[in-house]
């Protein structure tokens, strides 16, 4: 009895564990990926010299030269700076990017909790992270620090309404907020997915999770050439690294979100018996690596938002769209039912 | 009693204790706090708290709105606020000047909650059992069926009392100033270069007399 409880007490860690790893070492390729794949659409080079014994390995050894680097620098403390909660707000940041993975399928068995309302967790947990940069900001004791925090926490609050409208169609397609039982209903070929009735919400999610990431073309709570570098200008070392590993975190956390609700999960794009019809982990792990490939192009191509511009966007843009298509979507759901799923 | 404190129910029950614990220090701190920073942050920790009891009441969906409305948004803004507000930090709490009327509210407020709850609603409240739902109950729909049946009017009333309350408070804080240089984006974003801005004018090519040629 006793020993079961133990038991499972340390399975769900060793699974917790087995999410967590994988995570972190996607997130310090991810930073490879990105110098590599924006310096190739920009005609440079990016990181091609660290490797392993002598060897180049077309630089994939940096993201651990990046790594051991940041963990070995000091953590510097600015003046008058509030020291608990100058540490404090990198954990916040991490904590729930990392805690809002526990929720997220990754096929049909593979999940840590796979709990009723997963959707509404996610969202809070999303919600959360918001305190990490505005605890960050006001603790540096910094004016472009809390100027950032300021910038960042009018944005999440934004967006984050455009989100859960977004989310909202998703739910009237699916009838869950089981984000397995969503998968579920979008089984059955390319067609099926939510991306073709839910299209407006479907842009609009993505849209609206890169600004509440905060990652460019609305990454205005860093803005190197207005106010140095945001909320983490005073951050240096590890603490800076914990802000890097959660924003991070949370790109691939969206992507997963993004393939989850809209393109089918792990389902084929296909129909049939043959091998590549077959829903897959590997399935999913691709739409992931598309969504995160939009990101960097995204960083890539377009120049910041002008702060203003931004709130338009959400405020007058978003959110009536979403408003509209939720209710085209309740219509479709009960008049035209195949039309969503089938 | 080893046993029991090893047994899911026992866990649930020392589980609520610390919780309970949490939430009434966090409520405490709140008014204690002599930096108001400190004070916003104990009030998300006590919701955060007040949410967890709510998940061991199995209303996870109720526990994660608490979590989502009130932490997610409300108290950023709260937050927002006070940062804005450039607030020094007092030699001594406020909340002893209030103490009195304090105690006073709250013995009030006890005394009704015991008169509601000792008498009237005794018979909705759990005996000593905890709340146990079965296997694929889903707090959700329960919520949804109560909401959009029995509570059909109250909730669309209480919707619209709120969408009342945000035209209302938009329309007392909206000043519109004359003598700023107000940028519209709507008209900014709408230009277009080369209709709006640029004008491409055809000309013949100047043809140089011989500047800086050889003689």
């Amino acid at each position: 009895m006793i020993i079961d409880q133990i038991w499972m007490v340390f399975w769900t860690l060793i699974k917790i564990v087995a999410i967590v790893l994988p995570l972190i070492i996607v997130v310090a390729y991810l930073t490879y990926a990105e110098r590599r794949v924006i310096g190739f659409m920009q005609g440079r080079m990016g990181p091609n010299r660290v490797g392993l014994f002598g060897f180049k390995l077309w630089g994939l050894a940096q993201p651990f030269a990046d790594t051991f680097k940041l963990l070995l620098k000091e953590i510097i403390f600015p003046a008058n700076a509030n020291k608990f909660l100058f540490l404090l707000a990198p954990v916040i940041t991490l904590a729930t990017a990392f805690a809002a993975w526990a929720v997220i399928p990754f096929n049909d068995y593979l999940v840590l909790a796979d709990i009723n309302a997963g959707l509404v967790y996610i969202l809070a947990m999303t919600s959360l992270g918001v305190y990490g940069v505005i605890i960050a900001g006001w603790a540096s004791n910094s004016k472009y620090a809390i100027l950032g925090a300021l910038r960042s926490a009018a944005q999440i609050v934004s967006y984050e309404i455009a989100m859960g409208f977004a989310l909202v169609g998703v739910l009237i397609a699916s009838g869950s907020l089981n984000l397995t039982e969503i998968v579920h209903s979008q089984s059955g070929g390319i067609f099926s997915w939510f991306f073709i009735p839910l299209f407006p919400l479907f842009v609009i999610y993505f849209i609206s999770g890169v600004a509440e990431t905060n990652r460019a073309p609305f990454d205005v709570a860093e803005g190197e050439s207005e106010i140095v570098a945001g909320f983490h200008v005073e951050y240096s070392g590890a603490a800076f690294a914990l802000f890097f590993l959660g924003e991070y975190a949370n790109m691939i956390m969206i992507s997963a979100l993004s393939a989850i609700m809209f393109l089918g999960g792990w389902y084929s794009p296909f129909t049939g018996d043959a091998w590549y019809a077959q829903s897959s982990i590997f399935w999913f792990l691709g739409k992931l690596s598309f969504f995160l490939l939009l990101y960097l192009w995204f960083r890539a191509t377009f120049p910041r938002f002008r702060y203003d511009q931004i709130m338009r966007l959400g405020w007058k843009i978003f959110i009536p769209i979403t408003i509209v298509w939720i209710m085209v979507v309740a219509v479709m759901k009960v008049y035209k039912p195949e039309w969503i799923g089938g | 009693m080893f046993e029991f404190i090893f047994s899911p129910e026992g866990y649930q029950v020392i589980l609520f204790y610390v919780y309970s614990a949490i939430l009434i220090g966090a409520a405490l701190a709140v008014v204690t706090m002599r930096n108001s920073i400190y004070s916003a942050l104990f009030l998300i920790l006590a919701f955060f708290s007040a949410a967890a009891l709510w998940m061991l009441l199995e209303a996870e969906f109720l526990a994660l709105t608490l979590v989502l409305v009130y932490v997610g948004a409300v108290m950023v803004l709260f937050l927002f606020v006070i940062m804005m507000l450039d607030i020094k930090i007092k030699p001594k709490s406020g909340m002893s000047n209030y103490t009195k009327v304090g105690i006073f509210v709250a013995i009030l407020m006890g005394l009704e909650m015991i008169m509601l709850l000792g008498r009237k609603l005794s018979h909705v409240l759990p005996q000593d059992d905890l709340v146990k739902h079965a296997k694929g109950h889903s707090n959700v729909k329960e919520v949804a069926e109560n909401l959009y049946t029995q509570y059909v009017l109250p909730f669309e009333l209480a919707s619209v009392v709120l969408l009342v309350a945000i035209v209302a408070a938009i329309l007392l804080t909206l000043r519109k100033r004359d003598d700023y240089n107000h940028v519209d984006p709507e008209s900014q974003v709408h230009v277009k270069a080369n209709k709006n801005r640029m004008r491409v004018v055809k000309m013949d090519a100047e043809v140089g007399n011989n500047i800086g040629g050889e003689e």
